[in-house]
């Protein structure tokens, strides 16, 4: 590839500069566009004259030749390393762009499904004694208890099994748990519902059914991630903080408590959201261990509590008279619980925002 | 030191102090050794007597690794001693195991005795927390506390350890230390905003207004200059000249103008070869082994001609 020297001195300092094998010419800054858009419509007519025109085989086959058309038209005049870099940048957006594709797709689904079934109603009655009406209030509210009692089981023992694995454990011990927590993130929901069912059936006799066996099931699922996020957090405190610390003769524990926590903060309180953004959605655990009901049940400690999730699936499996109000309020159940999710992302940010510490 | 018996600091149980302890923590009470010194001609006045620190015979490892051999050195109260040294000759590891940081590394075990005034710091009973109450530390990058306010920062070591204090009492704490490490005047106005908004050489001299606020006996610096431009440099090295009339220091340093500037005893660590362990090969006062060192391996070093 590298010219021999007398070659070289031949070669004028500007062409250099452009690089090998060009023009010294450069595209237009519209050219990617251009691009996509041309092969677009290269796509939809060739498509159209084949007669098997659909939007989705156009974009696909679209951004492949779009991909080809860059590199050829920039060749000539870039260079093949501009080239190059044109073809891989438009294969990378492109690629984010059919990752983007299904969730965008889902977002405008549940809105325009979901919208319909909205209502005044539908936040503010159960539907108890109600045949093909009623409103999710108890649903909403029995997925804010059960999910709030699985948090505050699950956040103390995840946080502190976290300290003990990043701060104090060490060899075997250390290394088993290591292995079960990542055991335990991949375990079906389900199984850990059955786990909480069989639990609470040991005590209570069989066919039990309580909100807070619905927040063990889910303090099982919770537990791992919780632990998984805390410990990479703890890890990226600078160890020169710690010894900051006991050099100033502070004890261990207190180091953790005064230094090491405060300064993970921001980033304990981001996993603890995405893991309750994980679990809210939860069904099947909490099918076998909160039932189904109509009321509005507020005592997680008695008889059966609705939520969201289970909710959703009901409407949608056992619909009654009026097949489509249930199916727009399954829907509507749906973007209900996006929308908690989001609201707890949005909180996660805002605290990451305030409490964030820089650390070098 | 206010009549405070070094086995009582340390907690629960030390041997029963010896005829030469007494004697030497009366010493630190009189006054005749300060008025002494303080009349001798250009010598900073101590303004107390700090303790003086012993190591015998230390030998230092890392797992199997052996890092540090043998070391027999006295670091003299209210005086700068500085270790020096080619890197990886131990001098940083020896420095960590003065105040019983080297075994905080996993693996990193201690052989022989290290003596405040007299009293082994690694002797059983000995609680690790309490020799670094009294052996305090700065290190090599300026870390203030993330968290904290450049006033919580400085009141960090009171605020953990020190209980329930009156505000009053900690402001005057504050106040004294900032003042001390020549920081004062530049944040009085701002005590309340973080203490990493400070530029390098402001956060190292807040590091070391944390570490005298608790009152140690001893401080000792881990290339605390490294970091930090010439002018910062300076003022370090200043203070480290006031600091010396109230603290036993012992700094690490590569730059050998600032041990011949800042230091008024030098110790000169070397090892023979990578993989071996690191040695102290004399110790004297700064101009002796600057000017007319015994060893010519040190003079080697100091003259800039290595091995």
């Amino acid at each position: 590839m590298t010219p021999p020297p007398a070659q070289a001195a031949t070669l004028s300092t500007r062409s250099l500069l452009s690089g090998e094998g060009s023009r010294g010419g450069s595209l237009p800054s519209w050219a990617p566009w251009g691009a996509f858009v041309g092969a677009l419509a290269f796509c939809g007519l060739v498509e159209a004259a084949l007669g098997w025109f659909t939007i989705a085989l156009m974009v696909v086959f679209g951004a492949l030749v779009a991909i080809l058309a860059i590199y050829a038209w920039s060749r000539p005049i870039e260079g093949a390393r501009r080239a190059k870099d044109r073809a891989v940048t438009m294969a990378i957006v492109a690629a984010f762009g059919v990752a983007m594709a299904p969730l965008v797709s889902l977002l405008y689904e549940v809105l325009t499904r979901g919208a319909r079934g909205i209502s005044w109603e539908f936040f503010t009655s159960d539907a108890r004694g109600v045949v093909g009406g009623g409103g999710a209030a108890h649903a909403i509210v029995g997925t804010l208890i059960i999910t709030a009692c699985a948090v505050v089981i699950a956040v103390p023992i995840g946080i502190m099994a976290a300290i003990y694995m990043n701060e104090y454990g060490r060899g075997p011990l250390r290394r088993a748990l290591t292995f079960f927590v990542d055991v335990m993130t991949g375990i079906p929901s389900i199984v850990a519902g059955l786990f909480a069912y069989a639990l609470f059936e040991l005590f209570f006799g069989p066919g039990i059914r309580m909100g807070i066996m619905g927040s063990i099931a889910l303090t099982v699922l919770m537990i791992p991630i919780v632990i998984r996020s805390a410990e990479e957090v703890l890890k990226i405190v600078p160890n020169h903080l710690r010894e900051a610390s006991y050099a100033l003769g502070t004890p261990k524990w207190k180091t953790i408590v005064k230094v090491v926590l405060p300064t993970a903060f921001a980033g304990l309180v981001t996993g603890v959201m995405i893991a309750t953004a994980r679990i809210i959605g939860e069904t099947a655990p909490l099918l076998v261990t909160t039932g189904v009901v109509d009321s509005l049940n507020t005592d997680p400690f008695q008889g059966r509590m609705q939520n969201l999730a289970v909710y959703a699936y009901n409407e949608y499996r056992s619909p009654g008279v009026m097949k489509q109000a249930s199916y727009d309020r399954a829907w509507a159940a749906a973007l209900t619980l996006i929308a908690i999710v989001m609201i707890l992302n949005v909180i996660a940010r805002l605290v990451y925002r305030r409490y964030k510490t820089e650390i070098r | 030191m206010e009549g405070r018996k070094l086995r009582d600091m340390f907690g629960s149980e030390t041997k029963p102090g010896t005829e030469a302890e007494e004697g030497r923590n009366t010493m630190s009470q009189a006054g005749p050794v300060t008025e002494t010194s303080s009349r001798a001609e250009g010598v900073a006045a101590p303004a107390r007597l700090a303790k003086t620190l012993e190591a015998k015979e230390v030998n230092l490892y890392y797992g199997d690794f052996h890092a540090v051999e043998n070391v027999n050195m006295t670091i003299e109260p209210n005086k700068v001693t500085a270790l020096i040294g080619s890197s990886g000759c131990g001098k940083t590891t020896f420095l960590r195991s003065l105040n019983r940081m080297h075994e905080l590394t996993p693996g990193a075990s201690v052989k022989g005795s290290i003596q405040l005034d007299g009293e082994d710091v690694y002797a059983g009973g000995v609680d690790p927390v309490a020799v670094r109450r009294l052996i305090g530390m700065v290190f090599q990058q300026p870390n203030p506390f993330p968290t904290m306010s450049i006033y919580d920062n400085v009141a960090a070591g009171l605020n953990f350890n020190s209980g329930k204090m009156r505000k009053n009492e900690k402001d005057e704490i504050v106040e004294r230390s900032l003042r001390g490490a020549h920081l004062w005047d530049e944040v009085k106005d701002r005590l309340g905003r973080p203490g990493s908004g400070l530029s390098g050489g402001q956060q190292q001299r807040l590091c070391i207004a944390r570490a005298t606020a608790v009152s140690p006996e001893v401080l000792l610096m881990d290339e605390p200059c490294s970091a930090l431009d010439p002018v910062a440099t300076l003022a370090i090295e200043d203070l480290i000249g006031e600091l010396k009339k109230e603290y036993t220091i012992a700094i690490v340093t590569h730059n050998m103008q600032q041990a011949a500037r800042a230091s008024d005893n030098t110790a000169f660590f070397n090892l023979d070869e990578s993989g071996k362990p690191g040695h102290l090969v004399e110790i004297g006062p700064t101009d002796e082994i600057f000017t007319k060192p015994k060893k010519k391996e040190t003079e080697d070093y100091v003259s800039g001609r290595f091995g």
